[in-house]
């Protein structure tokens, strides 16, 4: 049985996505989207959330963010310096693998 | 169906109080979050303590299951007695993972499903996935080897739809999706108008598929670039010898440099996973002494040991 087959399009990183195409990607509320760029945890291009413009690496932070926030009631605070921590560990990892 | 014992899972006393129930799942859900725990069964873990703070926090829960007698084991076989719950009243708010048959058994499907919605992605790190309007989440297990080159999959997709006598059921759909050449792990792939057609509602979703690389037996990925350990011989690296070493684009000879040591790196730039500025394969060189079977090959160590004379302990001063 063969089937049609569906070209997907790659959010790659030279993608840019607006709030609510981000939003969807992620299954999030924009919303709390909106929280996450206002504690400084995703950094959108552009000054006003019409005009924001995400990276599509911020889609696994925005996924991190949600999961410390639901499974360990972390407040927004806490969840940026979490993140900050975790890209710290993430780093001198990588330099351990590189030397 | 084995029997779990919820106060050993959260290490705390049978009298424990509620507030120290709360600190032990607090300092345990920290220690085995998936984005936070490094160990291999972090996420068993981190359910197994979430199923047992969803019974324990509830006093109505755990007043219920603590009255299932004190005799159980943790992995005894167990069925719950008839009418074990009556008198007891349960107004929880069903926790956002899919508990085991033993906490269904007790406290019902619903409770134990009630966030799970679509359950699009059985293999995904959560369990459940979320569905936000009509688009549909997904994760897509792929080789490495996929993303040299563009491939198609057939992935299963399970989604609750209303049926025509107005029951919700979960109905399984396959789609073949085209992944492109480059993928990265994390990423993901959209695919316009196949999320579910809605509860009712109008237009179509979209489906987003995540790209998650199946575990290799020697190729390790991280980002762009590629790892993996490539063993050595001693004279291979003395003798500054050219060796076959694999690549997820076919076999290549490298040349080992001559002082090579175990644990050092060789750099194949742009062998990587493919992009604009593709990545790089990174091979760890193992140094590996062949063990000396036959008598001839002990002979042939005996001689270099002569020849040889090197003390590599000197400089321990021995």
């Amino acid at each position: 049985m063969e089937k049609k087959s569906f070209n997907g399009v790659l959010l790659d990183e030279h993608m840019l996505l607006n709030l609510s195409e981000f939003s969807r990607a992620g299954a999030h509320h924009t919303e709390w989207i909106v929280e996450l760029v206002a504690e400084g945890i995703l950094e959108p291009e552009g000054n006003a959330p019409d005009d924001w413009l995400f990276s599509t690496e911020g889609l696994s932070r925005a996924q991190k963010a949600m999961r410390l926030q639901q499974d360990l009631h972390i407040n927004m605070a806490g969840i940026a310096l979490a993140l900050q921590l975790m890209d710290q560990l993430a780093n001198l990892q990588a330099q351990l693998r590189q030397n | 169906m084995d029997y779990k014992d919820y106060y050993q899972t959260l290490k705390v006393d049978k009298q424990a109080t509620q507030d120290e129930v709360k600190r032990a799942y607090r300092k345990l859900a920290r220690k085995y979050h998936p984005d936070v725990s490094k160990e291999q069964n972090a996420e068993a873990l981190f359910k197994e303590v979430g199923e047992a703070y969803e019974v324990l926090k509830d006093p109505e829960k755990r007043a219920a299951y603590d009255q299932l007698g004190m005799n159980w084991q943790a992995g005894q076989q167990f069925e719950a007695p008839p009418n074990w719950d009556a008198g007891f009243e349960f107004s929880g708010d069903g926790g956002a993972a899919a508990f085991s048959d033993f906490f269904e058994s007790l406290f019902g499907r619903d409770q134990a499903t009630q966030n799970a919605q679509s359950r699009a992605n059985p293999n995904g790190p959560f369990g459940a996935s979320h569905t936000h309007a009509e688009d549909h989440h997904a994760k897509v297990l792929i080789d490495i080897d996929d993303a040299y080159h563009s491939t198609t999959r057939t992935i299963t997709l399970q989604a609750p739809e209303i049926d025509s006598t107005g029951h919700l059921v979960n109905k399984q759909r396959s789609l073949r999706v085209k992944i492109p050449k480059g993928v990265k792990q994390g990423q993901k792939i959209r695919l316009a108008g196949q999320g579910s057609s809605g509860l009712g509602k109008g237009t179509a979703g979209d489906l987003y598929l995540e790209i998650e690389f199946a575990p290799h037996a020697f190729y390790r990925v991280d980002g762009k670039d590629i790892y993996l350990d490539l063993p050595v011989t001693p004279w291979e690296v003395a003798l500054n010898r050219k060796v076959k070493m694999p690549t997820p684009t076919g076999t290549i000879d490298v040349r080992i440099p001559k002082h090579a040591k175990t644990g050092q790196k060789l750099r194949i730039k742009g062998k990587g996973i493919p992009a604009k500025q593709p990545g790089d394969i990174y091979a760890m060189l193992q140094i590996i002494v062949p063990e000396a079977k036959t008598d001839e090959q002990k002979a042939l160590y005996e001689k270099m040991e002569q020849a040889l004379p090197d003390n590599p302990r000197s400089a321990m001063g021995v």
